[in-house]
């Protein structure tokens, strides 16, 4: 089994891949993880992830930059239905459309768009820091309690315009989507990377994790 | 709720800690790896690297114990000292560094400010100020590791990089640094509530008291130290269970 995750250039590239080896060397069928942006090697992926850090649309452009990435990428998540993660702007980016820096186009995989964090003139933004996340059961958060704290970096965040594609919440103090899932594909806000032990096993659950 | 940051800071220089604690299971006091995979596992919320080595023919080592960190630590790591250039961001990043701290460099080249947020994100920039009193209310940097004074105002700097895309403020009292008589709580609250992002809050805590104070009056999002880690008077655990019984949100 393939697990690629997408170079593009994303400054958090090397974080997302230790973590992900970390997790892997310790399951009893790890997975072959490739770091790539070659086509032909996406379409043969079992599974995907997408980090991101940065601008919404700098990650966009990146990404449109390689040549049929965005096209290898659609094909194997929406077509045939691969799992994929995207991780903070790489979650963003699943969205319609963002409104950092002007309005941009986001790959449209799950409804909603990205908005500045509105928070009170006392709350610092970027939301820096470790966070309470609550959500609904899935086995994506397998073994992960109520109101456990995950790293999160953002100053802008994806309101989901169905409730059912937002599976967990941060708050700060109004609610804010810390992931999303539609079908197959998964995304988090916050930093799994980052999150230590809770961050390593929402990595084991992403790996374990058969979307039906 | 967020949480408040307790960031421990190591100083490396050529590759080794220069304050080490003799941790009782550590095999090697002098290894920056070692001291972080304690640090992570005690619960830090992140780990801060200052790079003071002072020959740039030596600055290869510090590459080397970014990576081993990071292949060890699934912590934000934030690495500073020498950052002078876009490629010397690029190239820490690429080691395994989650944030890139820069002083002297964004004093002396205000426009590196705007090109790294744009280039990395905001939250991957931090403006490490070195600030010391000069009158009432007032504070200038100083920069080359606090050897090099400034006639520029510490309050208007921070505003300035902070319109400019900086993440976070990483704000030493050069005047507390090494006292151990706590925080410059009136210089953190002067910069905490003139500016949007987080600031760090660094030089001069000496006992728990001082942490909460640095939250309390000094409005810090994170709380920076090194010796009262290093020589183990304090472990992370204490300053977090101490902060969490005077009803201040931390990470247990």
């Amino acid at each position: 089994m393939k697990l690629v995750i997408i170079n593009y250039g994303s400054g958090n590239l090397h974080s997302v891949n230790k973590a992900f080896e970390a997790v892997n060397n310790n399951l009893e069928n790890p997975y072959e993880i490739i770091v790539t942006n070659t086509p032909s090697e996406i379409l043969n992926a079992d599974k995907l992830v997408l980090p991101g850090v940065g601008a919404f649309q700098d990650c966009k452009n990146a990404i449109h930059k390689i040549d049929g990435l965005f096209e290898s990428l659609e094909q194997v998540v929406i077509g045939e239905k691969k799992a994929f993660m995207g991780i903070c702007v790489g979650m963003q980016l699943l969205a319609e459309k963002s409104l950092e820096f002007g309005e941009c186009e986001g790959f449209g995989w799950i409804p909603g768009e990205v908005i500045k964090i509105e928070a009170p003139a006392d709350y610092k933004i970027p939301h820096m820091g470790w966070n309470e996340v609550t959500f609904r059961n899935h086995e994506l958060l397998n073994n992960i309690s109520q109101n456990t704290d995950f790293y999160f970096v953002h100053s802008y965040y994806f309101r989901t315009q169905k409730n059912e594609n937002c599976i967990a919440t941060t708050k700060y103090p109004n609610p804010i989507t810390a992931a999303v899932l539609k079908e197959n594909i998964y995304g988090t806000q916050f930093h799994p990377e980052k999150s230590h032990n809770n961050g390593k096993q929402i990595i084991t659950n992403f790996l374990e994790w058969e979307p039906s | 709720m967020l949480k408040k940051r307790i960031i421990p800071c190591l100083d490396v220089d050529r590759g080794r800690v220069v304050k080490g604690v003799n941790f009782v299971d550590l095999i090697d006091a002098g290894d920056p790896v070692e001291q972080a995979k304690i640090y992570n596992s005690e619960g830090a919320d992140e780990l801060c690297f200052l790079d003071i080595t002072a020959s740039s023919d030596d600055r290869e080592t510090l590459f080397e114990v970014v990576k081993k960190t990071a292949e060890n630590c699934f912590i934000p790591l934030t690495v500073g000292g020498g950052v002078r250039t876009i490629d010397d961001i690029s190239r820490l990043l690429h080691h395994g560094a989650d944030k890139v701290s820069i002083n002297t460099a964004a004093v002396e080249n205000i426009d590196l400010v705007a090109k790294a947020a744009k280039k990395y994100g905001s939250s991957t920039i931090v403006i490490a100020v070195d600030a010391k009193k000069n009158g009432d209310k007032s504070w200038n940097i100083f920069t080359h590791g606090g050897r090099k004074p400034t006639d520029i105002d510490a309050l208007e700097y921070c505003i300035e990089v902070a319109n400019l895309g900086a993440g976070e403020i990483l704000l030493t009292s050069m005047d507390r640094d090494g006292t151990k008589i706590g925080f410059d709580n009136e210089l953190l609250s002067t910069v905490s509530s003139s500016i949007d992002i987080p600031v760090i809050a660094s030089g001069g805590v000496g006992n728990l008291e001082h942490f909460v104070e640095g939250v309390l009056k000094g409005g810090a999002s994170a709380l920076l130290a090194a010796s009262i880690f290093h020589f183990g008077e304090y472990s992370i655990k204490d300053v977090k269970t101490y902060l969490a019984e005077q009803n201040i949100a931390v990470r247990i």
